[in-house]
C-alpha cells in the first residue's frame, strides 16, 4: 500500500525522489530545470510597477490604481480618475433648477434620492421656500432608504471583494425590496428624480406605508444575519482589522468624512451637528470606532444600517397628513386641471415651466450626511433662473484622495480591501 | 497584533452623542436673506489680520468674507491652528467665475469647525483683467485634503495653486488642449468639433498618460539588467 503511494507521487510531481523528497539537480546541468548560469539578476531593491483598473471588478468602477510594489508589499500608490467626466457642473450651468435635478440621480446613482433631496434643500434655502411638514417626513424617509440601499451595496460588493458571497446574495435581495419601494413611489429604481424645488414629484400611493412597514420588520433579521456571519468570523477580521489605519487627526486633516472619519473616532455626523429636516427631534445614535481600520468602518456602516432602521419607525410613525408641495406660486406649477380650464394659471404654468423659477441674487452651500459622508451643493446665482455656479462637494472623491496614504505598506491584496472600505462610487467622484 | 485578539471577542466600537457643548443644534428656520447672524470668527480675523480683510457678507446665513490673495494660506493656517476658532475641517476648494466680463473669478474655500459647529467661506478675487495671474496659495500643507480639491479647480479653472506638490489635471487627461471645461468662454460641446475630439482621440498616446511620479517609477526600467530588459521589452511597444 505505501510503495504504491510513493510510485504516485513520483510519477506526479517531476523533480522529486519516489521518497518525497526535491531532486537536487545543479542549476545549468543538463535536467528538468534549465537556468542561465550566472546571469540571473538580483531582484533585491527592485520595484514593479503594475496597474490595477481602469476596468476591474475590484475598483468599483473605472478607478485606476498604479501601485509600485516592493516584493508584495505597495511602496506607492497612484490613483488615477476621470474616466467617468462628463461635465455635470457646467451641464447645470445651461439648465433651470428643477431640470438639474435628473442629473442628480447619476451622480451618485446608489444614493440617488438622498441626492435629489439633498440637492432641493439647497435650492430651496437659495430661493427662501419652507417646506410642508409631510414632506419633511417623507424627505428623511427618502433619504433614510437610500442610506439602506447604499450601504447594502457597499456590504455586498465589499464581502465580494474580500471573499465572502452569501451576505452579497442577502443584502442584494434586500435592496431589492427597497426598490421595489421607490419604483412604486417615484416609477424609477435607479434614477428617482424624486424632488422639486418645494415639494416631491409625488405622495407616497396607497398601502405604501404599510409596504415600508414590512420592509423594516424583515430587515433587522437580515441585519442579524450578516452581524452573525460576519463580525466574529476569524477569515473576515484577519482580512480588515488593522489596515488602512487613519488616526483622528490625519482623518481630519485629509478631509474624510461619513463612516471614514467615524470609524476614526471622530463623532461628527451633519444630522446631528448641522441639522437638516428635523433631524435633531428623532432619536437616534451615532456609531464611532477606537481604530480607524477596515474593521471598524464596516462595524460603523452595519449599526448605521441599524439606526437607519430606528429613523424610519419614527418617521413613520409621526408622518402627518396635508400637502406635500408649499403653497408658493414662485416654484410650484397650478394644478393639470386649472391650467387646462383657467387663463391665468396656464400663463402661470407656461412661464414656470419656458422660463423656470429666478431665485434672488446669492449663494449658499446646505450639507447632508450622503452615505459616503458629508455631500453638499454649492449655489451661486446671479438672479437668473439658471445658475451661475452649480458645485457638488463630492465626499468618495475626498475619501478617495486619502488611498495613498491608507495603501503604502499593506499588501497588494489589502489594497482591494481597503479600497473598498472607502465606499466609492465613480459617478460622484469624476461627475 | 492585539488588536485582532480583541476585535474577536467583542466588536472596538462604542455610541457616543456629540458634544452637547456648544447647545443642541436645530434646523434652520425662515433663515433671512440678508442680515442674519454674523460669524463670529469674521471680528477675530478683522483683529489679526487687519487690512488682509478686505470685507464680509452675509446671505442666508452664511458668512463669507473675501481675503486679500496673498494671504489666505496665512489666514487658513490661523484659522486652523488657533484654539478660539479651531476651523480644523476643509469642506471644499472651489471657483465662481460670473457671466460677466469685468467681475473677478472667485476661489472659494468652504471651511468647518466642528468643534464650535461654525461654518465659514472664504473668498479671494482674481481680477479678469488679462494682467493679475489667476494663482492663489495652496492650502495643501494646512489640510491636506486640499490636494485633489485644488488640483480639480486648476483642472477646471486654471487657477494656480501655489506651493501644491502636484499641481495637474485630474479629472481631464494630461494632454487636453481645449482649455478649462468650467471657465465662461469654454462652450459647453467643447471647442474642438466633434471630428476633430475623435480625430484627436484615435491620435493619442496613451502610454504617455502616465504622470511623473509613475515615469519616475519607470525610469528604473533602465537600471535593470541588459538581458532582462530584453525580456521585458520584448513584445515592443503596446497600448498602439
Amino acid at each position: 500500500m505505501a510503495a504504491t503511494k510513493t510510485i504516485e507521487v513520483a510519477l506526479s510531481t517531476t523533480g522529486m525522489t519516489a521518497e518525497g523528497k526535491p531532486l537536487r539537480i545543479p542549476l545549468g546541468a543538463e535536467g528538468l530545470m534549465r537556468a542561465p548560469l550566472g546571469i540571473e539578476p538580483e531582484l533585491e531593491g527592485e520595484h514593479m510597477l503594475i496597474n490595477i483598473g481602469p476596468q476591474h471588478p475590484a475598483t468599483h468602477g473605472v478607478l485606476r490604481l498604479v501601485l509600485e510594489l516592493d516584493g508584495e508589499t505597495v511602496v506607492r500608490c497612484i490613483p488615477h480618475v476621470g474616466y467617468l467626466h462628463c461635465g455635470f457642473e457646467k451641464i447645470g450651468e445651461y439648465r433651470q433648477y428643477n431640470q438639474i435635478i435628473p442629473w442628480t440621480d447619476r451622480e451618485d446613482y446608489l444614493n440617488s434620492m438622498g441626492n435629489n433631496v439633498a440637492y432641493v434643500l439647497g435650492a430651496e434655502r437659495l430661493f427662501g421656500v419652507e417646506i410642508t411638514p409631510r414632506c419633511t417626513v417623507l424627505r428623511v424617509i427618502a433619504m433614510e432608504l437610500s442610506r439602506i440601499i447604499s450601504h447594502l451595496v457597499w456590504l455586498g460588493t465589499t464581502c465580494i471583494d474580500i471573499g465572502a458571497f452569501t451576505p452579497f446574495l442577502w443584502s442584494f435581495q434586500e435592496r431589492e425590496n427597497v426598490y421595489k419601494l421607490l419604483e412604486a413611489w417615484t416609477g424609477a429604481r435607479l434614477t428617482t428624480s424624486g424632488t422639486r424645488v418645494g415639494g416631491m414629484i409625488a405622495d407616497i400611493p396607497d398601502g405604501w406605508v404599510e409596504g415600508l412597514r414590512g420592509f423594516l420588520d424583515r430587515f433587522p433579521k437580515t441585519l442579524d444575519q450578516v452581524d452573525r456571519m460576519l463580525t466574529k468570523n476569524a477569515i473576515w477580521v484577519g482580512r480588515t482589522v488593522g489596515l488602512g489605519v487613519m488616526s483622528p487627526q490625519e482623518a481630519l486633516n485629509y478631509g474624510l468624512s461619513g463612516p471614514m472619519l467615524r470609524a476614526s473616532g471622530v463623532a461628527y455626523d451633519v444630522r446631528k451637528d448641522f441639522p437638516y429636516l428635523d433631524y435633531e427631534t428623532y432619536d437616534f445614535d451615532v456609531p464611532v470606532g477606537t481604530n480607524g481600520d477596515v474593521y471598524d468602518r464596516f462595524l460603523v456602516r452595519q449599526e448605521e444600517l441599524r439606526q437607519s432602521v430606528r429613523i424610519l419607525e419614527q418617521a413613520l410613525k409621526r408622518l402627518p397628513d396635508g400637502p406635500v408641495d408649499v403653497d408658493d406660486p414662485r416654484v410650484i406649477l397650478p394644478p393639470k386641471s386649472k391650467a387646462t380650464s383657467e387663463m391665468e394659471s396656464m400663463i402661470h404654468h407656461f412661464k414656470l415651466v419656458m422660463e423656470g423659477p429666478r431665485p434672488p441674487i446669492g449663494e449658499t452651500y446646505v450639507p447632508v450626511e450622503s452615505p459616503k459622508g458629508e455631500k453638499g451643493y454649492y449655489f451661486v446665482s446671479d438672479g437668473t433662473a439658471k445658475p451661475v455656479r452649480w458645485r457638488i462637494r463630492p465626499p468618495s472623491y475626498v475619501n478617495l484622495s486619502a488611498i495613498s496614504k491608507m495603501a503604502e505598506g499593506h499588501l497588494l491584496s489589502d489594497v482591494i480591501a481597503i479600497n473598498a472600505s472607502i465606499d466609492i462610487v465613480m459617478g460622484e467622484i469624476d461627475r | 497584533m492585539t488588536k485582532s485578539s480583541d476585535a474577536q471577542s467583542a466588536p472596538t466600537f462604542t455610541i457616543v452623542h456629540p458634544d452637547q457643548s456648544s447647545g443642541t443644534p436645530s434646523t434652520p428656520k425662515n433663515v433671512p436673506y440678508k442680515g442674519g447672524a454674523v460669524n463670529p470668527s469674521v471680528a477675530t480675523l478683522r483683529t489679526q489680520f487687519g487690512a488682509a480683510i478686505l470685507r464680509h457678507d452675509v446671505v442666508w446665513n452664511e458668512t463669507t468674507v473675501f481675503v486679500e490673495r496673498a494671504k489666505v494660506a496665512d489666514v487658513c493656517a490661523w484659522l486652523q491652528s488657533e484654539p478660539a476658532e479651531s476651523y480644523e475641517y476643509l469642506s471644499d476648494v472651489t471657483a465662481v467665475e460670473y457671466r460677466d466680463h469685468v467681475r473677478p473669478i472667485e476661489v472659494v474655500w468652504h471651511l468647518r469647525s466642528i468643534k464650535y459647529r461654525r461654518f465659514l467661506r472664504l473668498k479671494a478675487e482674481l481680477p479678469k483683467d488679462g494682467k493679475t495671474p489667476l494663482s492663489v496659495p495652496s492650502v495643501w500643507s494646512v489640510w491636506k485634503g486640499a490636494d485633489w480639491l485644488e488640483r480639480e479647480c486648476y483642472d477646471m479653472f486654471g487657477i494656480t495653486f501655489e506651493g501644491h506638490p502636484d499641481l495637474r489635471r485630474i479629472l481631464m487627461w494630461e494632454q487636453y488642449k481645449e482649455g478649462f471645461p468650467l471657465r465662461k468662454d469654454f462652450p459647453m460641446r467643447g471647442r474642438f468639433s466633434r471630428s476633430e475630439q475623435l480625430k484627436q482621440a484615435l491620435a493619442a498616446n496613451p502610454e504617455a498618460r502616465y504622470s511623473m511620479e509613475e515615469l519616475s517609477i519607470a525610469d528604473a526600467f533602465e537600471d535593470l539588467p541588459v538581458d532582462m530588459r530584453k525580456r521585458i521589452g520584448g513584445g515592443g511597444k503596446t497600448g498602439e
